[in-house]
């Protein structure tokens, strides 16, 4: 049996190996059902019941859901996320995209896209401490640069307007790079062919662009956005770091709303309700996305 | 640097045609330059907020608002780096602006170490021996379980976050190594998924041979698939430990005292309990500086590697 020819590489699957494959995915099947599925399960049991961590839960039927709808500081709190991830989603992958198409006719250059990933290796942590510092009103670098030039003093982080907009500056100075060279790498799948034939048809350089580059690169365009929109909803070290929901909720987003009524006012039930509603719009959008994408994709050949 | 001055100007590839009279008329365009300036200005904002790291940690802290928008250091010391790593005296911290609030460096730094290695070692393993037993070997089943499996991509970690604290704290395992790294121990969706791709690449032709032989399947994936893919296990293992490294929210669950707590959190922490008024910013760089640190080195070492990485990721 061990020696037919072909025994790895065939594709019909034969029960031979069976015993030894339950025994190799063991693991890490069980680490899937103990920490994802169960709690999965769990999570979405406690978003129906009053549960203060201390005490059992409680089942309450829909009163989590009920007080959900009534609840202006979520609504507020969904609000704030959302526009923290069209500033970041928009002004990153925009950015991303171009740094992306102007690094790829520069130079293939692995230390300049090495330097530009290098905000994405460090936590959010220190990405939040260093900006905060560089923003701060009286002694921050950039806040010293912009009243000099401009004779305005802004707050950022302490002036309800700008707060998000800062933390969304931050969130973009981190991952742009990484973004751009994942972009970086799709743009290079591209034949060059292609830009040959477009030339030969007469295109100028930005209707190449439009109608050739951003096309071809779709579905990484998709992925980036996905990622960043679904990495951006779940926001939280920066915030936790710099504003903590301030001033007054100005930055008040979903995941700080949660942990605060988790951990500040450990009500576990309506934490898990919002965490429940957060998942079903997660889900909702990148399934949205991911039918645009497609829908779209007719017009690449 | 002086890499990035040699590989910089250098034509891109695959461009044919007549070779030095479009180059030299393409380097000196107009439209070329802009670009350069905007991919230099790019790298100054990346670049820039490290340098500024550095040069507050050197700065003396009560020197600093004299000088706010000098770019050299501002009475150049270490004395910040000395309070990060608690080698300062109480009193020496607080005379050179430190808020007397210790930061309990070398411990916090252990403890990354621990939660890093452990968890990178333990789950990098179970992925490889997952990733082998859904692309080389043949069962009923295999594709359902690793759809099943990838689907734990879709689930957002906050939904599972609050009933695995829940888990983690009626196991009694809260302030634990053990309750750290248990979670993210075993399963990674993400990692089975990328080493499977690159198994699936990779030609059969030795492992028939070997099959041949006589050779068992277990046998076969510790001697020829596992060292055969040493450099993707390589490239996730180190993307892991960064991840790990630089984790937040769980270990802001599992942790409230420092007996287990990250570098990375004790960070966060540190600066919320600092003064608003007047912070020890310069102590603070300093203890950023230390924090970063470890993926900085990383990064000199292996980004090459971690570059290339992205694009597979990418592209499959």
């Amino acid at each position: 049996m061990a020696t037919a020819p072909g025994a790895l590489g065939s594709s019909a699957p034969r029960r031979g190996d069976g015993r030894l494959a339950w025994l190799l995915i063991a693991p890490a099947v069980a680490g899937f059902l103990v920490f994802f599925a169960w709690p999965t399960v769990r999570g979405v049991y406690y978003s129906f019941t009053s549960f203060r961590i201390l005490t059992p839960p409680r089942w309450t039927g829909l009163a989590n859901w009920r007080e959900l709808s009534g609840d202006s500081v979520f609504w507020h709190s969904l609000l704030v996320t959302v526009y923290f991830v069209a500033l970041s989603v928009v002004v990153g992958v925009l950015l991303s995209l171009l740094i992306a198409v102007v690094l790829h006719r520069l130079t293939r250059s692995t230390v300049v896209r090495g330097l530009i990933i290098l905000p994405f290796l460090i936590s959010g942590v220190v990405a939040a401490l260093v900006w905060q510092w560089m923003l701060d009103p009286q002694l921050g670098i950039i806040s010293q640069l912009l009243e000099s030039l401009t004779g305005v003093r802004l707050l950022f982080f302490g002036d309800s307007d700008w707060a998000i907009p800062s933390l969304a500056a931050v969130s973009v100075w981190k991952s742009m790079g990484y973004n751009a060279v994942l972009i970086f790498a799709g743009l290079q799948t591209i034949p060059a062919s292609v830009y040959e034939a477009g030339r030969l048809d007469g295109a100028s350089g930005f209707q190449m662009f439009r109608r050739l580059t951003v096309p071809l690169l779709r579905p990484i365009l998709v992925m980036v956005v996905i990622l960043t929109v679904i990495g951006s909803f779940q926001v939280f070290d920066i915030v936790s770091v710099t504003t903590q929901g301030g001033p007054a909720n100005a930055s008040n987003v979903l995941q700080m709303y949660i942990y605060e009524k988790g951990f500040g006012e450990l009500d576990f039930g309506y934490a898990s309700t919002m965490s429940l509603a957060l998942f079903v719009l997660l889900i909702a959008i990148t399934f949205t996305q991911m039918r645009l994408a497609r829908a779209n994709e007719t017009d690449l050949s | 640097m002086t890499d990035l001055a040699t590989a910089g100007p250098r034509p891109a590839t695959g461009r044919g045609g007549p070779a030095t009279a479009a180059r030299t008329r393409s380097r000196v365009s107009p439209g070329r330059i802009a670009a350069w300036v905007f991919i230099v200005v790019v790298l100054i904002v990346t670049v820039f907020p490290f340098y500024w790291i550095l040069r507050t940690a050197f700065s003396d802290n009560v020197a600093l608002p004299t000088d706010p928008s000098s770019l050299l250091p501002v009475d150049f010391t270490w004395g910040a780096f000395e309070r990060a790593l608690g080698l300062a005296s109480r009193a020496e911290a607080q005379a050179q602006g430190g808020s007397g609030a210790a930061i309990d460096t070398p411990l916090f730094l252990r403890n990354s170490l621990i939660y890093a290695t452990v968890q990178t070692a333990l789950v990098v393993f179970c992925s490889a021996t997952a990733a082998y037993a859904f692309s080389r070997l043949h069962w009923r089943g295999r594709n359902t379980v690793f759809n099943i499996l990838l689907g734990a991509l879709m689930v957002p970690a906050i939904l599972t976050l609050l009933p695995n604290f829940i888990f983690v704290r009626d196991i009694h395992q809260l302030n634990s190594f053990t309750g750290l790294i248990l979670p993210g121990a075993f399963f990674s969706a993400f990692n089975i998924f990328f080493l499977r791709q690159f198994m699936l690449g990779l030609s059969t032709e030795v492992e028939e041979a070997a099959l041949m032989d006589g050779a068992g399947k277990l046998r076969i994936f510790f001697t020829i698939t596992l060292p055969m893919t040493s450099a993707p296990i390589a490239t996730l293992s180190l993307l892991t430990f960064i991840n790990t490294w630089n984790d937040y929210f769980w270990p802001l669950l599992v942790t409230n005292d420092d007996h287990a707590r990250p570098l990375t959190l004790a960070l966060g922490v540190f600066k919320q309990s600092s003064p608003q008024a007047a912070p020890d910013w310069a102590g603070l760089m300093a203890a950023t500086m230390i924090a970063a640190l470890p993926m900085l080195v990383l990064f000199m070492v292996f980004g090459r590697r971690i570059v290339n990485s992205i694009g597979f990721t990418g592209i499959k």
